[in-house]
């Protein structure tokens, strides 16, 4: 993979330019992936850009080089199709390379529209929505028993609190007092059928979890700072699950789609991708 | 091959069909009501919101409760259409479905988009056991449309029927099977769409009798003459109409956008088995695997349910029967 790449296996780095530089890349990332297809999750691939770049640059202990390293901790992707947004990470450490990128969506690609644990870097198969909490809890508990000090960080959707599922999730976990179990819930307020306030009422959100026993905070899912300072606040609760509950703009850095009205499918036409990066180029100086 | 005149297989498409089915049946009837969970708009449901705001339920992406409320519904002498993807029914909703709806014989219409290989999003979303599942339970009625008049008046034959319905749903662009002036479907009957393939008995469900139907074609070209039925009913089963082509024919090949487990493969086994009609079987469909994610014509080459294999299995089923007779 490529010499060029700033962040050189960038693991466990508290280096803000650094972050930064690798969120950047991972929405380039994302663009390559996305530009030209028909289909496809750019605006989620860019709206959770910083999220990524944090957990992988920063939070989780992992090996590049071992994806299986035992004691590595979990990172479960329970919304499938942010898949996007892992391969455009993974490919910053090598684990994808430019090629593998451009054949996203792809019949008879690796590169699968949802997240499949047959794929490199992938814990679980996401996409039927909801499951990654469970699956979360049972890593932590299965943690916790082997006396292993790895953590289990499952990202989720607005949409997913939408499922009995995941409450029961909660419950269980709070129960347990899983403290090496944080999750993060990318609020972009996009769902399906339109904004996710207007399929259901979700709010108040932060009152919800702290019903059911979690350790709440809220943060800018788009700025880094704000990441680094929840998690690590995360890691010190004790006898507690924790949530970071990240409130994120779809299509974030990407001026014409952060703008566009918001859907599930953003709509980007053969010609804008060529503006898609040159306005992605520009918001470094934002 | 003397293709009856119900077909019109033109490369025509029709737009939402069933939107424009139900958006009828609310016209009609003020007890139709729709819900859905997150997916209205890729169920083509949003005609009916339009047209019916106060009739319309959005649930919310929460399948379990959403069955669970139309069985509610229902006993209130609703009659409400359900729409999701096959999947998040059968797999997710499976006790809601078979408790709250199906026990009681609740009055539900359960629609559901994606059957089989026909989307891109993966395992997680082709539904290849739907039918397999909800053939086990005790009187389900199971339909399988096969194109954009069927579904059509599929929709609206559903709403004369007093019970529970599991339909498959094409959305979007559907293409023109059936000639829209002569084809009627009616619930249960299968429909024998030639009848002069003394060589071949070709049984396909819902969309799979427009692959089959090319493959009919195809073997033509060879010498073969198939005959082909078209299910679209899969429960209650037309017993009579297949029975009396499976006396008539020893070679059989069966197509369907499913498992070959416990779908219409295994309903004709099953059939001949217990009506001792002597056959030799091939079943086209999804052979007890996990497909990838890919495109419709990519998956359907990749599993084996395009016309080329449905074709290649007919040979070999030939072949296999000259065996089995000598
Ligand atoms: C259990 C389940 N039900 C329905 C779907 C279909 N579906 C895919 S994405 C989606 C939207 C869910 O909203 P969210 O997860 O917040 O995703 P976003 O629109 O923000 O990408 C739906 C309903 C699914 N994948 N899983």
């Amino acid at each position: 993979m490529g010499t060029d790449k700033v962040c050189n296996y960038l693991l466990k780095s508290r280096n803000l330019e650094q972050l930064r530089e690798l969120a950047y890349r991972v929405r380039r990332n994302v663009l390559v992936q996305a530009a030209g297809k028909g289909q496809g999750y750019v605006g989620q691939g860019l709206g959770s850009a910083d999220i990524f770049a944090v957990i992988y640059g920063s939070v989780l202990s992992w090996k590049p080089e071992n994806l299986k390293w035992e004691d590595r901790d979990r990172f479960l992707l329970s919304i499938g199709h942010y898949s996007i947004a892992t391969y455009a990470t993974l490919a910053e450490y090598g684990i994808y390379s430019e090629n593998d990128l451009k054949t996203y969506c792809d019949d008879g690609s690796i590169l699968d529209m949802s997240a499949n644990e047959y794929a490199p870097g992938f814990e679980i198969t996401g996409g039927a929505l909801a499951h990654g909490l469970s699956l979360a809890v049972g890593m932590a508990l299965g943690a916790k028993y082997q006396r292993k000090t790895y953590r289990i960080i499952n990202l989720l959707s607005d949409g997913e609190m939408n499922e009995g599922s995941t409450w029961e999730a909660a419950m269980c976990a709070s129960s347990f007092g899983l403290n090496n179990l944080t999750a993060l819930v990318d609020v972009n307020n996009v769902m399906a059928d339109g904004y996710a306030s207007e399929v259901l009422k979700l709010e108040p959100v932060v009152d919800k979890w702290q019903a059911f026993g979690w350790h709440v905070q809220r943060v800018n899912g788009n700025e880094i700072q704000e990441l680094l300072d929840a998690f690590d606040c995360a890691e010190k609760v004790k006898r507690q699950p924790q949530i970071i509950i990240c409130d994120t703009l779809m299509g974030k850095g990407v001026r014409f789609i952060e703008t566009r009205k918001k859907a599930h499918f953003v709509r980007v036409d053969q010609n804008e991708w060529e503006v898609a990066f040159r306005q992605l180029e520009e918001s470094k100086s934002r | 091959m003397n293709m009856d005149s119900q077909v019109a297989y033109e490369g025509k498409t029709m737009k939402g069909p069933f939107a424009k089915a139900i958006v009828e049946l609310g016209n009609e009837n003020d007890k139709i009501v729709a819900l859905t969970a997150d997916l209205g708009k890729y169920t083509d449901l949003y005609p009916f919101k339009e047209a019916f705001p106060e009739r319309y339920f959005q649930i919310g992406m929460a399948e379990q409760n959403l069955f669970g409320v139309a069985g509610g519904m229902a006993r209130t002498g609703l009659i409400p259409y359900v729409t999701t993807y096959g999947v998040f029914a059968t797999r997710r909703a499976n006790e809601q479905l078979a408790i709250d709806i199906n026990y009681g014989r609740a009055n539900v219409k359960i629609v559901c988009g994606l059957p089989g290989l026909t989307t891109f999003a993966g395992p997680t979303h082709q539904a290849i056991e739907d039918l397999a599942i909800l053939r086990s339970m005790p009187g389900m009625t199971i339909l399988d449309p096969c194109d954009a008049v069927e579904l059509y008046q599929a929709t609206k034959a559903i709403a004369e029927f007093d019970g529970p319905v599991y339909m498959r749903l094409q959305r979007g662009e559907v293409p023109v099977f059936f000639d829209e002036n002569s084809y009627k479907f009616e619930l249960g009957r299968a429909k024998v769409l030639n009848s002069d393939g003394e060589d071949l008995l070709i049984i396909s469900l819902g969309l799979m009798t427009r692959h089959a139907f090319e493959a009919v074609l195809a073997l033509e070209k060879e010498g073969i003459k198939a005959t082909l039925v078209h299910v679209s009913t899969l429960k209650p089963f037309d017993t009579e109409t297949i029975l009396e082509q499976l006396y008539k024919s020893r070679a059989v090949v069966t197509c369907e956008n499913h498992t070959v487990m416990g779908g219409l493969g295994s309903c004709v086994a099953e059939m001949a088995a217990l009506h001792g009609a002597p056959i030799v079987l091939r079943m086209v469909g999804v052979q007890d695997v996990y497909a990838t994610c890919g495109s419709t014509p990519f998956l359907f080459k990749r599993y084996g349910l395009d016309s080329a294999t449905i074709v290649e299995h007919s040979r070999e089923v030939l072949h296999a029967k000259e065996k089995f007779v000598s």
